[in-house]
């Protein structure tokens, strides 16, 4: 996340995020990211007819966010949480990189995975960087290391560590507490993080923000994410892969959020995505991922947009201008070619996206 | 009843001049001249007593509440017990207790100690369970273990009504060790019954008014000594 939407004035800007985030991995396990299975995990609770989970069984690449997406009784948050064993397993196998969560003793495992919940939970006796530490001190590193590190992950998630580092979480806004909370889940260079709707409770306009940071952040570590939300466009935004999940706890589609939104497995799918699932896979393309008609000449008066602009951002710029085309620029503001209605409604149509996220603005 | 051990102190009344000799309100010449004698180490004798009531209380209810924090069924048995104790009268303890344990300063700290259970009990087990569930959630998530989570996490944040519960206890054992007189010549309470058999006002005043100081004076201290250890509980409220 780093230097951008922490609100600072450039000049304080010590350093390109690749920059910011390759220091910030320690030395111990540089950027290692765990392939998680789940091989027909089933929760059952007593005294409950329906299992929580249902024989779920799907697989996140290393270095990947998989976001469980579901209304609420669909096992979402049971699914997570049983990866790190705050919730146990009852038929069914959970491996990272291979070994069975089970086999493995709780406590030292949750160590080694980041949590993060909407609550965010910080510790509230334990100023920021203490929070921070909570992990390495338990892993036993030493004090100068652990300051250090937390230092590093304030500024990597948008704070200031000359004022915030001191402060206790009273003393923060909800979308800085989260940011807090992020860090802290990052402190021990976890190779797996869970987040639990970890945006749920923010305002839209920090949610955005930090979603957008998050995404950036991510894509320079690579770790691999569970993310939990009850929130379609939330999934479609963060995941490389959507798992939908219905009441039950049942697998209903696991694909990339392209997939889900061209083609939903069945109807519950088409229902929960939503029938705008079109103007939504508009946000998964960026006017760089289209064909653009050749620029002209001479259209001084029309609008103009960025090549990294979201398609469903361009549309509305159109829509808000009468429909007319739009004149798409490079980085340098020079004009590289126009996009109108029709070319948009030709990707549309075209049955899967470039593939490409848009990059968030 | 059973009357203190030592005579009663009969108030020198040379020592005062006629301000003493007439029983007026209150005399400072003589709390002066009897500063040193009487009040002073009865005050010591008093701070003491309370001191050690409020510790052994301490230790006893707080062991006993990370007990029941771990084990809800040992609430109940203990709230029972402790009330009971709390209910019954002082001087009637005393009496109970004379039989097993003689006129002695261990008679006075049990029946002391047993008024503080409830209290600190209650306090600390409040302050543990008002440990936020989301703050638990995201300890247990980070690996801690349960001693763990208790040490760094749910004593810290117990602290506040912790403390609010040694208050409480420290200051009615304050004004309880008065009564311990009935059982010892110890404390700000053997002046007040010299006095209340001699009907002389200077020195119980004098010696009620101290317990009153003390209980303030600690009470203070204990607030800041909160303050201190929780800076936390400062923060954003500011």
């Amino acid at each position: 996340m780093g230097p951008v939407g922490s609100g600072r004035p450039p000049t304080t800007v010590t350093k390109p995020l690749s920059n910011a985030s390759a220091a910030a991995i320690p030395a111990a396990g540089a950027g290692r990211a765990s392939e998680i299975v789940f091989d027909a995990v089933t929760k059952r609770y007593p005294r409950r007819a329906e299992p929580a989970v249902s024989s779920l069984s799907l697989t996140v690449p290393a270095g990947e966010i998989c976001v469980l997406v579901g209304p609420s009784g669909a096992g979402k948050t049971t699914a997570m949480r049983m990866v790190n064993r705050l919730i146990d397993i009852t038929e069914g196998d959970i491996r990272i990189d291979g070994t069975s969560v089970r086999s493995l003793d709780a406590t030292r495992l949750r160590r080694r995975i980041g949590y993060v919940i909407q609550q965010v939970g910080l510790f509230p006796h334990m100023t920021v960087a203490l929070n921070i530490g909570t992990v390495p001190r338990l892993l036993g590193w030493d004090r100068p290391h652990i300051r250090a590190r937390a230092q590093e992950l304030v500024e990597l998630v948008g704070l200031d560590p000359a004022q915030d580092l001191d402060r206790y979480p009273a003393e923060l806004s909800g979308g800085q507490r989260q940011r807090v909370g992020l860090a802290r889940a990052m402190a021990a260079d976890p190779p797996l993080m869970l987040m639990d709707e970890p945006f749920g409770a923010l305002d839209p306009i920090t949610r955005a923000r930090l979603q957008d940071e998050f995404l950036r952040l991510h894509h320079a570590i690579r770790k691999t994410v569970i993310f939990v939300t009850h929130d379609i466009d939330e999934a479609i935004k963060m995941g490389d892969r959507i798992a939908i999940l219905r009441e039950g706890g049942v697998l209903a589609q696991y694909a990339a959020p392209d997939e889900v939104l061209t083609s939903p497995a069945d109807d519950f799918v088409g229902r929960f995505v939503g029938t705008d699932r079109g103007l939504k896979r508009l946000s998964l393309m960026a006017l760089a991922d289209l064909e653009l008609e050749p620029a002209e000449a001479d259209a001084p008066d029309r609008p103009s947009a960025l090549l990294s602009t979201p398609l469903r951002d361009a549309l509305a710029m159109m829509l808000s201008h009468g429909g007319r085309p739009l004149t798409v620029v490079g980085d340098d503001r020079r004009p590289v070619g126009v996009v109108s209605l029709e070319t948009m409604a030709r990707a549309l149509s075209s049955p899967v996206g470039a593939g490409r996220r848009a990059p968030a603005a | 009843m059973i009357v203190a051990a030592a005579s009663p102190v009969i108030p020198d009344f040379g020592g005062g001049g006629g301000c003493a000799r007439a029983n007026r309100t209150f005399c400072w010449d003589w709390f002066s001249a009897h500063w040193g004698d009487t009040f002073q180490p009865a005050l010591l004798q008093h701070l003491a007593l309370t001191a050690v009531a409020v510790a052994v209380g301490f230790v006893i209810a707080t062991s006993c509440a990370l007990v029941a924090h771990r084990r809800g069924w040992f609430e109940g048995p203990f709230v029972t017990v402790s009330g009971i104790l709390y209910t019954i009268p002082s001087l009637a303890l005393f009496q109970l207790l004379v039989p097993i344990t003689g006129l002695s300063v261990l008679t006075a700290e049990i029946a002391l100690v047993s008024y503080t259970l409830l209290i600190i009990f209650r306090n600390v087990l409040t302050g543990l369970r008002e440990v936020p569930e989301e703050t638990r959630e995201a300890a247990r998530g980070m690996g801690l273990t349960a001693n763990q989570m208790l040490v760094r996490v749910e004593l810290p944040l117990a602290l506040p009504a912790v403390v609010a519960g040694v208050r409480i206890a420290t200051v009615t054992v304050i004004s309880l060790a008065t009564v311990a007189a009935f059982v010892i010549d110890r404390g700000l309470g053997a002046p007040i019954f010299a006095a209340l058999q001699s009907s002389f006002k200077t020195e119980f005043i004098a010696a009620g008014a101290l317990a009153v100081a003390l209980a303030l004076v600690a009470d203070g201290l204990l607030v800041l000594a909160a303050r201190a250890l929780t800076p936390w509980a400062a923060a954003g409220t500011s």
